[in-house]
């Protein structure tokens, strides 16, 4: 500041850093020009975020009256595909008895459920990404009767929990509501 | 782009240098662009008269930087396709965060940049910026506009409503004037045998290469100007040290007030008239079966639009014999308006640069102004009646202006007593004797 400092307000010794009228100028000036340019770069961040047509489409609604039970069928949701699980006495007997086993997420079947009949995850495996295997018959549904990720060795439960393998988190469950008997909708 | 004549400064000031200040040094020993930046951004010594008519040039510079930023993130939601382009420009306006405010900085950044080039280029003719030793500074700034054209041109086809349909249509069709080969290069540019799918495609392509060789350009006009320096308001030559003032921080406070004041007009018209500069027209889905009832460029295209459309056959008077049809005058007329800015440093020699010391030579500026406003106005009407007349006498004027007036003016015009130095004057004024 000194070299501009000629002809202004009286100054401080020579090479004192005390404070002047200028400083706080300059200083209220450039914290304006800041803000200004924070607030102007945004709509341009922002149009990276979904827009609302893509908001509009985060939901689907799904006729569950044809699936029987022990039927698993995949639909997309978000671009990424959601199994509904219709699943057998049987299946939810099993859920329910491994509540208590040793697990890296535990967490209670019912607490991953609103009907026990209806189970509800998205598809894709907490390690990386892939989809697990076991929608079909035929396909390897790991040790535990449930999915299987064939990228690296993920073993889901019955209740989509992990218990065997490199994935950190069970199935995701996605926000759902049964809007009636027969109509689930997913988002 | 001084080589460095020593080794990394030692800490002779006060104390260690600092991590960062080594750093520094120890790039700028092997890449000198600190000492570059220094040299032509912080202490390159600048005329100490300038006025606000050289703000100008900044704000272009950074103009064509939001042009290119919101330009690049309309890219990333815009499809160039025939069927979807028109959708997906909607698409931007409605659905996509800020798309519509992106939309419309780009929109009327169009404009803007514009607006600033042509006071820019004003401010060059008025004060005789083209003149010794700034010939190529003044070619490469001519370059530029031609690239703005090009540039403007194509966007302003890719929302791909009414306008843009028809406005590309009659612009490629200009080619067609070409003696002999003039159909086969508008299928050239078409791809095709009308303005269709293969067009907008390449246009998308060359919308978004041109502004980068437009940055190209830039440079070197920045390294031409940098070499001899600004001119200034006198358009006398720099005599002594007392004559300049260094860029930093007196023309940095400078253009960053006027780009505050420039862009409070912008974005109010971005919040507030944001569709009043352009057609009502372009948010109609192109249709290649029907033409809007009048087709007009934007509005910084108009003086050509109005010169193309005021040239009449070139006729033998009295014999009917018909030397070039109009369509062919015209193109030329349209195309030597601009390429004659080219030969301006030799049209005018007078070695006076600034007109406030040629007193006819700055009537006729203005009137010159006045007459680029006017043939706006004349491109904005239908080619008959008054609108024909006007447009005529001012092509006239237009071509005289540069063709007749400078030479006679540089020969004959009497001219003010330039005065000593740039310092002198202001200290005259104040009857001061030096300080």
């Amino acid at each position: 500041m000194s070299q501009t400092a000629e002809g202004t307000a009286p100054q401080g010794p020579a090479g004192d850093d005390s404070q002047t009228r200028r400083d706080f100028l300059t200083l209220a000036t450039v914290t304006v020009g800041a803000a200004g340019a924070g607030l102007a770069v945004w709509p341009l961040i922002d149009t990276w975020n979904p827009a609302a047509d893509t908001l509009a489409l985060s939901s689907v609604e799904l006729d569950i009256k044809a699936i029987e039970p022990g039927q698993r069928i995949t639909v997309k949701w978000r671009g990424k595909p959601v199994f509904v699980d219709r699943r057998t006495p049987e299946r939810i007997k099993q859920a329910r008895a491994d509540d208590g086993a040793k697990m890296p997420d535990p967490q209670a079947d019912k607490d991953r459920v609103k009907k026990a009949e209806w189970l509800v995850l998205v598809g894709i495996c907490t390690h990386l990404g892939c989809v697990p295997l076991g929608q079909k018959t035929g396909q390897p549904r790991g040790d535990y009767g449930g999915w299987f990720c064939p990228c690296h060795g993920s073993h889901y439960d019955v209740s989509g929990r992990i218990r065997k393998g490199p994935a950190p988190n069970n199935l995701e469950v996605p926000e759902y509501s049964f809007l009636n008997e027969t109509t689930l909708r997913i988002g | 782009m001084t080589a460095p004549s020593e080794p990394p400064p030692a800490s002779s000031t006060k104390g260690k240098p600092g991590i960062i200040e080594q750093a520094k040094d120890w790039i700028d020993y092997r890449m000198p662009i600190f000492t570059f930046m220094e040299h032509e951004l912080n202490e390159y010594p600048t005329p100490k008269n300038l006025n606000y008519w050289w703000n100008f040039g900044s704000l272009a510079g950074i103009v064509l930087v939001i042009m290119i930023v919101t330009g690049i993130v309309l890219a990333m939601n815009y499809t160039p396709h025939v069927d979807h382009a028109f959708d997906s420009v909607e698409r931007i306006m409605r659905d996509v965060n800020y798309g519509w405010l992106i939309r419309y900085v780009h929109m009327n950044g169009a404009s803007m940049f514009f607006l600033v080039v042509y006071i820019h280029i004003f401010r060059g003719l008025y004060f005789g910026s083209y003149k010794p030793p700034r010939e190529l500074l003044w070619w490469l700034g001519i370059v530029i506009l031609l690239l703005m054209m090009m540039t403007s041109f194509m966007g302003y086809v890719l929302p791909w409503g009414q306008m843009s349909f028809w406005g590309a249509t009659v612009i490629t069709n200009l080619f067609s004037a070409i003696p002999l080969i003039g159909d086969a290069i508008v299928t050239w540019l078409w791809g095709g045998f009308s303005v269709g799918n293969p067009t907008l495609q390449r246009f998308f392509s060359l919308h978004y290469l041109l502004p980068f060789v437009i940055i190209g350009v830039v440079f070197l006009h920045l390294w031409a100007l940098h070499t001899h320096g600004s001119n200034n308001p006198l358009g006398i030559d720099r005599k002594s040290a007392k004559d300049s003032i260094p860029f930093h921080p007196y023309y940095t406070i400078k253009d960053l007030y006027g780009l505050g004041v420039f862009l409070i007009f912008y974005m109010g018209i971005v919040f507030f008239a944001p569709n009043a500069l352009g057609e009502a027209e372009n948010y109609v889905p192109a249709n290649p079966l029907l033409t809007p009832l009048e087709i007009v460029p934007e509005w910084y295209l108009l003086p050509y639009y109005a010169i193309l459309r005021s040239v009449p056959d070139i006729a033998i008077p009295f014999t009917g014999i018909v030397l070039m049809e109009a369509k062919l005058a015209g193109v030329i007329a349209m195309f030597g308006s601009i390429l004659i800015l080219f030969a301006l440093p030799w049209l005018d020699w007078s070695p006076v640069r600034s007109a406030r010391f040629r007193p006819i030579t700055k009537q006729l500026f203005w009137i010159f102004v006045v007459v680029c406003v006017v043939l706006g106005w004349v491109g904005a009407n239908k080619p008959e009646g008054w609108p024909l007349i006007i447009g005529r006498i001012g092509t006239a004027y237009y071509f005289a202006y540069f063709l007749v007036l400078m030479p006679l003016l540089a020969k004959f015009e009497k001219t003010r007593p330039l005065p000593e130095s740039i310092s002198e004057p202001v200290l005259r004024d104040r009857g001061e004797s030096g300080e």
